[in-house]
């Protein structure tokens, strides 16, 4: 495929305009190379699984669930649920899509990270913005993943005693740290109420990493019956 | 031959998450139209992450005792007041560190 010269200037500045946000991607990447490498994941292993599942949150869920025997359809069904908001952010992504071929869409869409997207959202409200934006962004977010969690994987094989250094902590850190930037306010309050008590009295009563699915699901559920906001008085 | 399943497995999570993932990322673009933007649904997808993740957190957390609850406090804090992910993945390590060395 030969590109035009806007096609690569795009290609171009989606690469840099996500360089910052890269950064932090590639040091949170490398707290999951060290997790993975605690579990017993190769490195070839996490490489071919941040080519293909490129999903930040799932894949921690993914190394934390890397339990042997492995619970194949338990980690399969939480990636599924963790990733449900790439049905909004496909869905968000269609203007953008609009004249482009099935093949163009089936190509492009794979690279679609939340940090490529938010950039691209951001630009495309301000002037016109193409896929391949988006594309560059996408280049730049996957190689700084790579980097980050390979680097961290290398690490990892080199400390035997990570419970002394507070790794085994690392990922209530990692998510207790990514949680609040899903927090939208007030409306949140009784959800996330409902989603910590379902999640902590099921983690008792079953077995397994069902609590995770339970305790999404019935916060998300709560969210759904409550009134949309603006809609009561308070 | 054991080994050789357990890779199999290996492959088989890895690559079934993936196409989960593919085809939530591709089924969103070509269903656009025909998912509800407003409602109930659309409430549910929101709420989805924010929940799952919390989900996650709470039994660990939990169990990790009051070191551990005080440095995912601080986390939280600092993840509120900075929005700095890593800087506040680094404050709830260096805190339950820091704890240990002392004896708690």
């Amino acid at each position: 495929m030969v590109l035009s010269r806007s096609q690569r200037q795009d290609l171009r500045t989606g690469f840099t305009a996500n360089l910052v946000v890269s950064a932090s991607v590639a040091a949170y990447g490398s707290v999951l190379g060290l997790m993975a490498a605690q579990k017993g994941l190769t490195w070839y292993q996490l490489l071919v699984m941040n080519l293909s599942v490129f999903a930040g949150s799932a894949q921690f869920v993914m190394v934390d669930m890397w339990l042997p025997p492995l619970p194949v359809a338990e980690i399969i069904l939480a990636v599924l649920v963790i990733n449900m908001r790439y049905l909004l952010i496909g869905a968000s992504l269609s203007p953008l899509f609009r004249d482009t071929s099935l093949k163009h869409k089936f190509l492009f869409m794979h690279l679609v990270a939340d940090e490529n997207w938010a950039m691209t959202m951001a630009r495309y409200y301000k002037g016109p913005t193409t896929t391949w934006f988006l594309l560059g962004g996408g280049l730049c977010v996957q190689a700084a993943w790579c980097f980050g969690t390979l680097l961290g994987h290398r690490l990892g094989a080199v400390i035997t005693n990570p419970e002394r250094y507070g790794l085994d902590f690392s990922f209530v850190a990692v998510f207790t740290a990514l949680v609040f930037s899903f927090w939208k306010g007030r409306q949140d309050v009784l959800p996330w109420l409902v989603a910590a008590a379902v999640a902590a009295v099921s983690e008792s009563l079953m077995p397994g990493k069902w609590y995770i699915v339970c305790g999404g699901v019935a916060g998300a559920l709560v969210a759904a019956l409550m009134p949309p906001k603006g809609a009561s008085n308070d | 031959m054991i080994s050789q399943n357990l890779d199999l497995l290996v492959w088989l999570t890895i690559f079934g998450a993936a196409a989960v993932t593919y085809s939530l990322r591709i089924g969103g673009l070509l269903l656009a139209g025909k998912l509800p933007k407003t409602g109930r649904f659309k409430r549910f997808m929101d709420a989805l992450p924010g929940t799952i993740l919390l989900s996650l957190i709470v039994p660990a957390a939990l169990a990790a005792g009051p070191i551990g609850w005080l440095a995912t406090l601080c986390t939280g804090l600092c993840s509120l007041k900075t929005g700095n992910v890593f800087l506040s993945m680094i404050v709830g390590i260096v805190i339950v560190a820091g704890g240990r060395l002392y004896g708690f």
